[in-house]
């Protein structure tokens, strides 16, 4: 076992070199160098000369990139222009509010998803099963944004249930800070349960289907362990690799939520940059949020490990 | 002149009459098992033997009823076990025969067990669901099991995952399943074809041994004829649904009565056969399920057959003394009329 | 003795045929999301292309006194914030964003192609392009796409570019694996022996065969393109107003999302409709190509 978290381990290094260049790629290719972006339309050919030089834009590719790559792992990420502070801290300060979001979500999806999931795989062509075969069809075709702005009218505007936007830190009262994000981690997480749904019905179907859940019933078993013991075991490594991946969907999908619900987050932090086009915090946020999601999918992977004990022997 | 008759005077344990199964297809209801009747004696091992669809798996999965958890399977008949129709027990009921009174050893051992659970863990299963053990006692029980069914080391094999052992010995522990509550029926569907040719021998000697040491019946289903000489006391040949003739091993293989078992028979590579002869094959290909000839199931394919045969399927009918046989050469055309 | 039996035999086979030809049939008729699907979205794409040429509404022809219409017969789909045609917009809107959607899922599938193809011939090469797709997977999608918006700048063809750049690799890795299953088989084997080049090999032999998952993940990339493509513009970090794209419209309906729901709800719709087509008619194309997954999953 701990060979194989080892090898997982190792293997993310070439993943993390490839994104470490993309990442850096992203300032590197903005036409004219990072000082056209922070210094705006109006700035002098001069001056933006002068910034770039002061940044060491005008160095070598590999020279540019060594020395930032350097600089990342010793925790310096840069500076925000307009935020006055270096991109990490700027990063710490907007983390909380999206992980309690993406937190919230992705608890809302999987207690949605995974038993409907195996419900409708069990019930394969009832009405159970083709109910949530259509509303998992039609979740996904759902962009995020405006499943935000359908659930902001109906349960913000129409019913006045929730606040329509807004957000309450953790320390001002765990139910003031749920009431608020109910509505955001509503819609980020019904997005990700119609993907996570199709997934685990299909990957229960698989199994459902297979010789070792005939033979746990020759035993005497009854259903409810055949399909929860045999059948969700069986399944559990494709489902568990479906949630890892969608967790980047969830991460972006934070992004759009957060703007809309005006949540100061992540996301928030990403849109203002983007106007301001601070590049380096743009820069900074896409590292961080891939690196969570690498991270999140090292987990998974691990748990893989342990349900399935073949692919420790790279059989499967 | 043989050893079946001690079966004779004995109550049946299972008797299945009369039975038939249809599943739903496209547009209408296809018949796997079309009016079967067959008797198991305690400590008897009969066989039956067919081509692929012939029906024989769907019969023996019938008498568990594993079939209707995957499809919208239709029974008629009765399948009475120790004087109980099977067929109108409720599914919990159900549940206290499987694995303890009847249980089942599937054709493929390598997709029969769950490859994320330990073999400790799908054997001990049983004992602690229908013989109520701990979990101590269920381990110490599976031991015993495991090293009766031939395998070298329990102890190691009880901590394995399936993957780590060979299509033998997952097939022993298949076996070992099977036998954990000392069931008194059976049910062996295929159970070497998908192994080696030296371990399908160890099989069939361990089956054979056991149902002489624990007394437990056999319903050995196969397309091997080898095989099924081997182990059975008596033999039915199946085709379409249909049992087409019923007799002793012995017998039937010395003096096949249906041109079916002729034909399969003649199949068998013999040594002391001519050399450079061709090697005999039934002509014609078993008819899907959506295209069962009427009358006589094996017309289409009989050398012998005519109109009669083509317009009515026939009784089976006692040609020799316990020698059942479904063919109208044996029935005097008059009667037919 | 033998005349009865073959023409029983030649029966029976004919029964069997006419049995297969009965079911393929049946498959295609019996596949509702294919032609739902492709049904939904030609008349997308028709209303889209003829409706705004016979028209004489401008799509940006603002109109003081019409702000903010409900639905009415003038404008079906009521106005916006700017008194402009709803309905209009939409239809232009659309030839936007199908336009970026087909753009991004042909060029993905052709860059993908290329790219998984060579990986699955060449040891080295594979070595190399996988890892490079792997990190390009590992950043999530949409923010890998605002990333390069916000260097690149925002412009059509500039989420085109983000958007394909998002997509190439996952093409890749898709027809690396079905052609590394097509490299096994006999027919390649037997090329290789007889002495055909590599090149050969490649694009008439491997090449056919990946053209049916790909068409699949075609279909795909075009819905989840549309979808980005939206969040984008949602973001302002798409395409630029005053262009009409679905993301562009409804942006500006967040302003006044209280006020004229209907300047949500259409656009939205159009979205929905749109997608939910493209992944019906994959859903579909792929059951009808993989017979096997749909008779398990159906």
């Amino acid at each position: 076992m701990i060979s194989y978290i080892l090898k997982r381990i190792l293997s993310l290094i070439p993943t993390l070199f490839v994104v470490s260049i993309v990442v850096f790629l992203v300032v590197y290719m903005i036409p004219g160098g990072p000082a056209t972006a922070l210094l705006g339309m109006e700035a002098t050919p001069e001056s933006i000369e002068a910034l770039n030089t002061e940044l060491g834009f005008n160095r070598p590719f590999f020279v540019q990139y060594a020395d930032w790559f350097s600089n990342v792992l010793q925790g310096d990420w840069g500076q925000s222009y307009f935020l006055q502070t270096s991109v990490l801290d700027a990063i710490g300060e907007y983390f909380g509010p999206t992980l309690s979001l993406a937190i919230l979500a992705q608890l809302i999806s999987l207690i949605i998803s995974v038993p409907l999931g195996i419900l409708a795989a069990y019930r394969r062509g009832s009405i159970v099963d083709v109910t949530t075969v259509s509303a998992s069809l039609l979740g996904i075709a759902v962009p995020g944004f405006l499943l935000s702005m359908f659930l902001m009218l109906f349960f913000g505007v129409y019913l006045k249930w929730f606040p329509v936007a807004g957000y309450v830190a953790l320390q001002e009262g765990l139910a003031e800070h749920l009431r608020y994000l109910i509505l955001p981690a509503l819609s980020l997480g019904l997005v990700q349960a119609a993907y996570i749904t199709r997934m685990s019905r299909s990957s229960m179907l698989d199994v459902l289907y297979m010789n070792y859940i005939r033979t746990a019933r020759a035993k005497g078993l009854k259903e409810a362990s055949v399909v929860l013991v045999y059948g969700l075991k069986n399944a559990a490594p494709t489902i568990l690799t479906v949630i890892g991946q969608s967790f980047g969907g969830l991460v972006t999908g934070t992004i759009v939520t957060e703007t809309l619900f005006n949540i100061p987050g992540l996301g928030m932090l990403t849109m203002t940059s983007i106007t301001r086009r601070d590049v380096f915090v743009i820069q900074g946020v896409v590292l961080f949020v891939t690196l969570i999601y690498v991270l999140v999918n090292l987990v998974v992977d691990i748990l893989y490990g342990f349900v399935d004990p073949r692919i420790q022997l790279g059989r499967k | 002149m043989n050893t079946n008759d001690k079966f004779k005077s004995l109550e049946p344990l299972l008797e299945i009459k009369n039975l038939k199964v249809q599943f739903p297809s496209r547009k209408k209801m296809l018949t796997a098992v079309d009016g079967v009747n067959l008797t198991i004696k305690p400590g008897e091992i009969v066989g039956v033997v067919g081509e692929s669809g012939s029906g024989k798996s769907v019969m023996s999965q019938s008498i568990l009823r594993l079939r209707e958890y995957d499809s919208a399977v239709k029974y008629e008949g009765e399948i009475l076990f120790e004087g109980k129709n099977i067929l109108q027990l409720s599914q919990s009921e159900m549940r206290t025969i499987r694995g303890n009174r009847i249980s089942v050893i599937f054709q493929d051992p390598m997709t029969s067990l769950s490859p994320v659970h330990t073999v400790g863990k799908q054997l001990s299963e049983v004992l602690i669901l229908h013989k109520k053990m701990s979990k101590q006692q269920a381990k110490e029980r599976c031991l015993e099991l495991l090293s009766l069914t031939g395998i070298p080391n329990p102890e190691n094999c009880f901590k394995k995952y399936p993957y780590e052992l060979s299509g033998g010995m997952q097939q022993r522990v298949m076996i070992a399943m099977a036998l954990a509550c000392e069931p008194k029926l059976l049910i062996a569907d295929e159970p070497t074809t998908a192994l080696d040719v030296t371990i399908q021998e160890q099989i069939l000697n361990l089956i054979s041994e056991l149902n002489e040491k624990l007394g437990m019946s056999v319903l050995f289903i196969t397309h091997d004829l080898g095989a099924m000489a081997q182990l059975c006391h008596s033999v039915r040949v199946m085709y379409l649904g249909n049992l087409v003739e019923e007799a002793e091993t012995q017998t039937l293989f010395e003096h096949p009565l249906h041109p079916y078992t002729q034909g399969l028979l003649s199949c068998i590579p013999r040594l002391d056969s001519e050399r450079g002869r061709p090697l005999h094959v039934i002509s014609g290909v078993v008819p899907p399920l959506s295209a069962v000839p009427e009358g006589c199931h094996f017309c289409t394919r009989c050398p012998y057959a005519d109109d009669v045969c083509r317009t009515q399927n026939p009784p089976s009918v006692e040609a020799e003394a316990n020698h059942f046989v479904k063919c109208w050469n044996y029935i005097s055309r008059e009667e037919v009329k | 003795m033998s005349t009865p039996n073959t023409s029983a035999l030649s029966q029976a086979s004919q029964s069997i045929r006419k049995e297969q030809q009965q079911i393929q049939r049946e498959r295609i008729l019996s596949n509702p999301s294919l032609m739902i699907g492709a049904v939904i979205f030609l008349l997308i794409v028709l209303a889209a292309l003829i409706i705004p040429s016979v028209s004489s509404i401008d799509p940006n022809a603002m109109v003081v006194i019409d702000r903010l219409k409900p639905p009415s017969l003038a404008h079906p789909f009521g106005t916006d914030e700017f008194g402009r045609d709803l309905m209009i917009r939409i239809l232009y809107g659309a030839r936007v964003s199908l336009g970026v959607g087909c753009s991004v899922a042909l060029l993905s599938c052709l860059f993908g192609t290329i790219i998984g193809i060579y990986a699955s011939y060449f040891k080295l090469l594979d070595h190399i392009l996988m890892r490079i797709c792997e990190g390009l997977i590992a950043i999530p999608g949409v923010l890998l796409a605002i990333a390069l918006m916000a260097a690149l700048g925002a412009s059509s063809i500039n989420v085109i570019i983000a958007l394909t750049i998002v997509y190439t690799p996952s093409v890749a890795r898709i027809v690396r694996g079905s052609a590394l299953v097509t490299r096994e088989q006999t027919f390649v084997e037997a090329a290789k022996v007889q002495g055909a080049s590599s090149a050969r090999i490649l694009w008439k032999l491997i090449l056919p065969n990946v053209i049916s998952p790909l068409t699949v993940q075609a279909s795909f990339i075009f819905a989840q393109a549309i979808i980005s493509e939206a969040s984008l513009s949602f973001l302002g970090a798409g395409i630029p107003a005053p262009a009409a794209s679905w993301g562009n419209i409804l942006q500006g309906s967040k302003q006044v999302l209280q006020k004229a729901p209907w300047t949500v709800i259409f656009p939205g719709l159009a979205v929905v409709l749109c997608v939910l087509s493209l992944n019906l008619f994959g859903d579909g194309l792929r059951d009808y190509l993989d017979p096997r997954t749909a008779r398990r999953k159906k």
